[in-house]
């Protein structure tokens, strides 16, 4: 009965979505205030009808009903509870319902927060993503419907994929979702604006902190998933260039565009059409995110839907929404016009080349990722890409990127004097550059790519620094300054020294790390960095739904011990799968880490052990969280608050008539 | 303005690399083995670890090598395939019993039925890296030469084995 609940909610959802995506937009046009009036209230519904949607399919699997297909295919009654509900996003219909759901969160929320906001722009928003909705209701709907049922019922489930039973993999897909979908509200503005012609400084502000939030989703869910591969896959490694995880870089990075480009857009009024074209690829990509992962075109470690007719699908869909937007785009930009001019050296030239070499390195990433594709398309035969593709490629892109990103937040809009601004920085990348040059000698080995590594992180800090000094230089109070600094301000700085402590973790961890390959018997000792590892043996485990291996290795230094580890090697009972839980001593200055290989036959409880001494590695996480945090702080800012109010005040006066029609 | 409609030119090219995309087939992964010569192992047998078994033996043979092991799900997947091919005595197949435990793969053979000719345990999964065999099952068509013609990436199913592999098992016995 409840799985029926559920697939009807799906069909009346389809429905609501029918309405928002025709009736605002049409009202939009026609200036009709009752049709543009449904917008929110059908946001609301679509909310509530997935939202139970979701939860008739949580109860599925709580309530080990495997007469539903989906839960027998991706759960099983020996799973713990919480992966039984972190299941609902296990597979590839629950991740589509997921989408939908957040889809829907993201209406309510654009429907909430949109007071001030014309109403004609607000149906025109909404309207856009009720017509997304459609996309992915009519696809799940036909071809992928979550509630399907199996008939006669099975006796118990095939289980959770082990490598998704984990506490990374429960929260790293909503994440990640949140900021695929919530491309699709700087998206939506965009065609909004394309639809009403009026593409001004206004629109930037409003898409402006809905694209930063999006962006802080999505920068935390890559990080998430970064980490879980780098725990969970046992390999030590912390990104793989797997097409999955370039599907959600390449939004990233375009988003991290995006922003930039809104902020000149808002500022200055220029480089409009460029912006709306970001936004527009940037959603795009988020959906050919899904295309890549969703329909087996690539193949990866871990995409988990292979099925043609989905993939016919979901091209259509494609070629719907981006053919749509792009020829919008080409037929309502050319009116657009440039906006404010500036020179050559000036704020807005280093965020156009930062846009730019953003916008290059998306695309080299998607070029990697499908290059197989087209050879293969062309007739080349197969061949895959790999990482030696994307570090030739990303690098050289990412050092001048950096280094202009150091000189941005110092450069003053419209015009400075180049000469003057290198009279200013000298100190700053002089002491970044003895700084590089000294410190990998400190840590006892020298070569280039470290010393450009730590080059680069160290002029952002010093950019940073000279920064906040210029801000704060002054006779008066020392703390009134420092609080009179905008939130937005500190929030770019955050984010920016988020990216010099990610630098330093990757250059740390690529330069020093200790990887040892040993075969071990039971009190046997390896040394890796300074530490010694002692191996104890391997002792058998009872899980839930698993049969582990469970390891222990002693750590000491100096003869003092430091730590003990208990990596795992399990065998699910349903699956057969066998995976390895490598275990971890994370630091703030190193990580120790060890894994199970395989027993070694016919000896006396001798294992192949691997362990990584990793220095700084948690860098690379705690960097993307500083980034998050950054965009975080930066939508706090009091001026979208204050904004908000004195819009509202000054629209207020229009709005009146509008809301005596409706009524 | 042509600029600005360039975004969409571009766009319906890429699209339709993503349509002739959809058409081929994920699992067809091209091995660098292709026509190389089969990697050499000798591994003692499955039922009789005491004889040893070689590709060198099969010289003049065109057979399968078969990946599998008992913990797989998807080798249940495609056991009834094998068993009928087995049957049917077109080709021989050899099983290569990957990172699996003796006992366990006795068992499953006894509860199932064996299609092979013989199995090799390859309980470290050694010969597995040398194969570049990155999931179970796997199998390969090996002329007589001793060279590696094609490589099948998951399960055998009936229409890949008609299609596929029986032609050019056909094509290579011929020769």
């Amino acid at each position: 009965m409840i799985p029926e609940i559920g697939h009807f909610t799906l069909i009346v959802a389809l429905f609501m979505a029918l309405c928002l995506g025709v009736l605002p937009i049409v009202g939009a046009a026609r200036n009709n205030a009752v049709l543009m009036g449904v917008a929110r209230p059908l946001a609301a519904g679509q909310f509530v009808f997935l939202g139970v949607a979701l939860a008739c399919l949580g109860y599925a699997f709580v309530a080990n009903d495997f007469s539903v297909l989906y839960v027998a295919q991706h759960s099983n009654s020996q799973l713990p509870t919480v992966y039984r509900i972190s299941a609902i996003w296990g597979g590839h219909e629950g991740s589509l319902l997921l989408w939908a759901f957040i889809l829907s969160a993201w209406m309510v929320a654009v429907a909430t927060y949109s007071k001030h906001l014309p109403e004609e722009m607000v149906a025109r928003v909404l309207g856009v993503m009720g017509l997304v909705a459609v996309g992915f209701l009519l696809f799940m709907l036909m071809t992928s419907n979550p509630f399907d049922r199996l008939i006669p019922a099975a006796a118990d489930g095939r289980d959770l994929n082990p490598l998704l039973q984990d506490p990374g993999l429960v929260i790293h897909p909503p994440m990640l979702y949140m900021g695929y979908v919530g491309f699709s509200v700087a998206f939506a503005f965009a065609i909004a604006a394309l639809l009403g012609g009026k593409l001004d400084t206004t629109w930037a502000r409003w898409s402006r902190p809905w694209t930063t939030i999006a962006w802080v989703f999505m920068t935390g869910g890559i990080a998430l998933g970064s980490w879980w591969a780098y725990y969970e896959l046992g390999w030590g490694g912390w990104w793989f260039w797997d097409p999955v995880e370039n599907a959600s870089l390449m939004p990233w990075l375009l988003g991290t565009a995006l922003m930039h480009s809104l902020a000149v857009t808002e500022k200055r009024g220029a480089f409009k059409s460029w912006t709306v074209l970001l936004a527009i690829a940037a959603f795009s990509l988020s959906l050919l995110g899904t295309f890549l992962v969703r329909s087996g075109v690539l193949t990866s470690v871990h995409s988990f839907a292979a099925d043609p007719k989905r993939g016919i699908f979901i091209l259509s869909f494609l070629v719907v929404v981006i053919g749509a937007s792009l020829l919008l785009f080409a037929w309502r930009a050319p009116k657009i016009g440039l906006g404010g001019k500036f020179d050559l050296i000036s704020r807005e030239s280093l965020l156009l080349s930062n846009n730019v070499l953003l916008s290059v390195a998306s695309a080299s990433v998607f070029i990697g990722t499908l290059y197989p594709l087209f050879m293969d398309a062309l007739g080349f035969g197969k061949l895959s890409v790999g990482p030696p593709y994307f570090q030739a490629v990303f690098v050289p892109l990412m050092v001048p990127m950096v280094l202009m990103m150091g000189l941005g937040p110092l450069a003053r809009w419209k015009k400075i004097d180049g000469l003057e601004l290198v009279k200013r920085v000298r100190w700053a990348f002089g002491s970044a550059v003895v700084i590089a040059l000294l410190l990998p000698l400190v840590m006892g080995k020298w070569t280039p790519l470290i010393a450009l590594g730590l080059l680069l992180a160290f002029w952002i800090i010093a950019s940073v620094v000279l920064s906040l000094r210029e801000r704060l230089a002054g006779r008066d109070d020392f703390m009134l300054r420092l609080r009179n600094q905008s939130r937005s301000y500190y929030g770019m700085q955050f984010a920016h020294l988020g990216v010099a402590v990610f630098i330093i973790g990757v250059t740390m961890v690529k330069g020093y790390e200790t990887e040892r390959d040993v075969r071990m018997n039971v009190g046997d000792t390896v040394q890796a960095a300074g530490y010694e590892f002692r191996f104890n043996g391997v002792t058998e485990e009872q899980g839930p739904n698993y049969v582990a291996g469970r390891g222990n290795v002693t750590v000491s230094k100096d003869g003092k011990p430091v730590t003990e580890l208990h990596p795992e090697k399990r065998q699910y009972n349903v699956s057969g799968m066998p995976m390895t839980e490598a275990s971890i001593s994370p630091g703030l200055l190193r990580d120790l880490y060890v894994s199970l290989g395989e027993p070694i036959p016919d000896s006396n409880g001798a294992w192949a052990v691997r362990v990584y001494v990793k220095p700084f590695v948690d860098w690379i996480w705690a960097g993307c969280l500083l980034m998050a945090l950054g965009g975080v702080l930066a939508i706090s800012d009091r001026r979208y608050r204050i904004h908000n109010k004195r819009t509202m005040a000054e629209v207020s006066g229009t709005d009146l008539p509008l809301k005596e029609k409706t009524a | 303005m042509m600029r600005f409609i360039l975004p969409f030119v571009v766009f319906v090219i890429l699209a339709g690399f993503l349509y002739v995309g959809l058409g081929l087939n994920p699992r067809e992964v091209n091995s660098p083995l292709i026509d190389k010569p089969a990697p050499a192992f000798t591994l003692p047998q499955l039922h009789e670890p005491a004889k040893l078994f070689s590709p060198a033996d099969m010289k003049g043979k065109v057979w399968l090598l078969n990946v599998w092991a008992s913990w797989c799900v998807s080798c249940r997947e495609e056991h009834p395939v094998l068993m009928e091919l087995a049957r049917q005595n077109i080709v021989p197949v050899y099983g290569l019993d990957y990172k699996d435990k003796n006992a366990d793969a006795e068992l499953w053979l006894k509860k199932g039925g064996d299609p092979y000719v013989l199995s090799v345990s390859d309980a470290d999964g050694r010969i597995g890296i040398d194969y570049g065999v990155y999931g179970v099952p796997e199998t390969y068509v090996i002329d007589k030469q001793g060279v590696i013609r094609y490589k099948q990436i998951g399960p055998v199913t009936p229409q890949n084995l008609n299609e596929k592999i029986l032609p050019l098992v056909a094509e290579l016995q011929a020769k």
